[in-house]
């Protein structure tokens, strides 16, 4: 036994120094979202705002679990179901998420081509396509729009997917770049892969109106394009589903064989249960349950198999017509708050006699609010008033309240009067 | 411009997808869907990788129901985004849990530990960690392992190795090819070991083992990363199966470790574990923590809540733990006693071969010695289930079953040539 340990001696004091395996770790940036939470958290003042992350808040600014989620819960509670998520609820969870997406009545639901599995919230969906990408497509790259949420570039760059951005937000008409975006599509390479978001665009809040998806959708017909959707606020940008869902269902009217992440994080408030679905279309039922079979596998070497609670909960209220309606119903009222405040928010520094030019702010759709702020006006905006967003000045309209609007609005105020740069810009 | 409107059935799209051939069917879950469509009354599931009743249906633990009940009645508690590494106290819990309270990785702060989907989770964003930030890309695991171990580190770009294991001949440890084996690994290369009830074999090291296995890596500066899935399902002693880890942590070095829920509270569909990284100091644990983040926000953000809501519910309320441990200890000596009545039923029947194995191995699994072909006899005439390397898990067995899978072994080693 002894000669093993003996061969190695002379390098043993080398390996007590060489024990030190992380010496050259070097502490991580903070993620510019969550880094912004953790701010407003070490903030003691009363008066503090937190703009930052995209979760919903009521009216008194605290997190919201919905009746119908409630309801589920109590249903399901101590249910005997717990060694996997089982076929039957799985496919359930699948066949009525894929509904919300492209429709109830929609072909390719009806036609069984849709390729879908449960996976973990709109993250994990989209890290399981880029894997997949990857994987069927080794020397294909994702087009993410410019700006998109931060973690995208994350997720395609950990799937080892090199990425291109296209174009997308105006920064002097805070609206959408049509011509930019279209040229973009033109010039990529035939048979590119692009990620879309369908509504509520995060952090812009700024979406293609029913004609410029037309036009893109043919563009991408043109050029063969794979057009992916990450629809994470389905239901939260206009309150109701389908209208949400439009841009998706014009692609498919327009025959394209899409992707689709989609995530009940938002609109159902299961924000910690990490819930969400994966699709992909098929040309035709059969090869189903082979892109199945595959994302199941890479899904299966990151963590076995999802979490059963949130699918349960989301099966459960998804299939019973009561807890849908409720959801619903309780899904308008969140659209309808944000919505509000955004109106709000605009009065009021209207009211302020800001020279800028505030319209966007209920121009834009969602959770979000670009709203034009630079980061010097944000630090101030943290210093001295103890409103935290993040820098690229996405405002999360979640986190505005009645009580806390014309803070708010003053605040702004403040901070954009003076600036030289503002002026400028509101005489554009 | 015009859209394109079709009234085709089918789509006209070629799919970018075409070439997409279906994956291989996981073996064990072919075993599983076999024993479904079996039609036959007093069929047998000894494939299985989950614990069962005497009555063979699963167990949902009473303290964890209760658990459960305590958070559906908190109106307080939301449902926002855990911290990318989860639930604080229940990452304070957990490595407490492994390390025992009075542990130097403890005492000295210098072990990070981030929530993450069970055993499998922690085990891939550790292989993550490493094919980033560590100078080795090997890793070397026991022949045999658990199945999916490789999958968690082929992705991350590791190389999989094996080293010897268990010996055929014995049923029991190849302590020498295991020595051998690892004393020739490169030098600073990863070893994947598994704590307590080794699967599927059932063979653990004597301490007396651990502590040369201990010896040995340290001189060749080889990284332990540890699976725990059983921690209680051996002795019943959660101090008692945890002691390999202890011996590690003890002697200042590092290591990694994958603490999993699953079966020993039976959370197996909520996907609850941990993985802790043991450092050298507590600056070094804190840099390697904000790397773990950056890992898993791209992979999924943050961890599921409900599941080590629960865990957390129990192990922090010392009735609760007290229940916890109790049911825990019921599961462990049923199996405990399964072994004991499989073994005198097979000596009983004077079958030839050595089958003190079968007590001599400990935890939920078994390799019984029986080969592929006698496996599939037992299928095809018995309707008994297994994995085709002769793994049993004791817990699919029950005193009334004990006898018909003793008769059935007995058929088939005296078929055999």
């Amino acid at each position: 036994m002894w000669r093993y340990m003996m061969r190695r001696y002379s390098s043993s004091t080398s390996a007590r120094k060489l024990g030190l395996w992380w010496d050259r770790v070097g502490p991580a940036m903070k993620d510019p979202i969550t880094g912004v939470t953790e701010s407003f958290l070490a903030d003691s003042s009363p008066n503090k705002i937190n703009l930052g992350v995209g979760a919903y808040r009521d009216d008194e600014g605290k997190p919201v679990v919905l009746r119908c989620v409630r309801e589920a819960e109590a249903r399901i509670a101590g249910s005997e179901f717990l060694e996997s998520v089982s076929a039957a609820v799985s496919s359930k969870f699948v066949e009525e998420s894929v509904k919300l997406v492209y429709g109830n009545d929609s072909d390719v639901v009806k036609e069984g081509r849709v390729a879908g599995v449960q996976a973990l919230s709109g993250t994990g969906a989209c890290r399981l396509f880029a894997e997949f990408q990857r994987h069927f497509h080794p020397d294909s790259r994702i087009y993410l729009p410019d700006p998109t949420w931060s973690n995208h570039h994350n997720i395609w760059k950990d799937a080892q997917v090199p990425e291109r951005t296209f174009h997308y937000y105006d920064h002097d008409s805070k609206g959408l770049n049509f011509s930019a975006l279209i040229d973009d599509v033109k010039n990529a390479q035939d048979g590119s892969f692009f990620l879309l978001h369908p509504c509520a665009h995060n952090p812009t809040g700024v979406d293609p109106t029913e004609e410029q998806w037309r036009e893109i959708s043919y563009q991408f017909k043109v050029k063969n394009h794979f057009p992916f959707f990450d629809m994470a606020y389905q239901g939260f940008a206009s309150g109701n589903l389908d209208k949400d869902a439009r841009a998706i269902r014009i692609f498919l009217e327009d025959d394209h064989l899409v992707g689709c992440a989609q995530s009940f994080a938002k609109n159902m408030g299961l924000y910690g249960h990490r819930v969400g679905c994966l699709s992909v279309l098929c040309a035709d039922s059969n090869q189903v349950g082979s892109i199945r079979s595959q994302l199941q596998r890479i899904a299966r070497a990151m963590y076995s198999s999802p979490p059963v609670h949130g699918v349960l909960l989301v099966s459960t209220i998804l299939s019973d017509p009561y807890l849908k309606s409720l959801w619903i119903e309780e899904l308008k009222t969140m659209a309808n708050r944000i919505r509000g405040m955004r109106t709000t928010l605009q009065d009021s520094l209207e009211r302020l006699d800001s020279p800028l030019n505030w319209d966007h702010i209920t121009n834009q759709v969602g959770m979000f609010c670009f709203s034009g702020l630079t980061p010097d006006q944000i630090d101030r905006l943290a210093r001295e008033f103890h409103i935290y967003m993040t820098r690229d000045g996405r405002i999360s309209m979640a986190g505005v309240t009645t009580g806390n609007v014309s803070y708010l609005a003053n605040a702004i105020h403040e901070t954009t009067r003076s600036d030289q740069e503002a002026k400028i810009l509101c005489n554009a | 411009m015009e859209s394109k409107n079709s009234n085709a059935k089918e789509s006209d799209c070629d799919s970018v997808f075409e070439h997409v051939t279906r994956a291989p069917d996981i073996p064990v879950y072919a075993v599983m869907v076999a024993y479904k469509e079996d039609p036959c009354p007093f069929k047998l599931n000894l494939g299985i990788g989950v614990y069962r009743t005497e009555e063979g249906k699963p167990l949902l633990l009473n303290v964890v129901r209760k658990a459960e009940k305590l958070l559906v009645n908190e109106l307080s508690a939301n449902k926002e985004d855990l911290p990318i590494t989860g639930i604080a106290e229940f990452n304070k819990l957990s490595a407490k849990l492994i390390f025992g309270a009075d542990s130097s990785a403890i005492q000295e702060n210098r072990a990070t530990t981030v929530q993450c989907l069970s055993g499998s989770g922690s085990l891939r964003i550790g292989a993550e960690f490493l094919a980033k930030h560590y100078h080795q890309r090997t890793v070397y695991m026991s022949q045999p392992t658990y199945a999916n171990h490789p999958n968690f580190f082929v992705p991350a770009g590791i190389t999989v190795k094996t080293y010897r294991y268990y010996d055929p001949t014995t049923c029991g440890l190849d302590f020498q090819g295991l020595l051998e084996d690892l004393g020739a690994a490169s030098f600073g290369a990863i070893v994947l070991l598994q704590t307590c009830g080794h699967n599927p074999t059932g063979v653990d090291p004597s301490l007396e083992q651990w502590e040369q296995i201990r010896k040995l890596m340290r001189l060749n500066g080889l990284l332990p990363f540890f699976d725990c899935a059983y921690q209680g399902f051996v002795s019943a002693s959660l101090d008692a199966d945890a002691q390999p880890v202890r011996m590690f942590v003890a002697d200042g070095g590092e290591c990694l470790t994958a603490l999993s829920y699953s079966k020993i509270m039976g959370l197996y569909a909520e996907r609850v574990g941990a993985l802790s990284i043991v450092c050298k100091t507590a600056d070094v644990a804190s840099r390697v923590e904000s790397q773990l983040k950056l890992i898993i926000r791209p992979m999924y953000s943050n961890p599921p809540i409900h599941g080590a809501s629960i865990v957390t519910a129990i192990l922090k309320d010392r009735e609760m733990y007290g229940e916890w441990v109790t049911e825990l200890k019921a599961m462990t000596d049923r199996i405990t006693i399964m072994r004991q009545q499989l073994y005198n039923a097979l000596h009983d029947r004077a079958i030839p071969g050595d089958w003190s194995h079968i007590t001599k191995q400990v935890g939920m699994f078994s390799l019984t010695g029986l080969n592929a072909e006698q496996v599939a006899f037992l299928t095809k005439e018995y309707h008994i289930y297994m994995s085709s390397d002769g793994r049993i898990n004791l817990s699919g067995l029950s005193t009334r079953t004990v006898p018909y899978l003793a008769d059935a072994i007995h058929a088939a080693v005296a078929l055999n040539v």
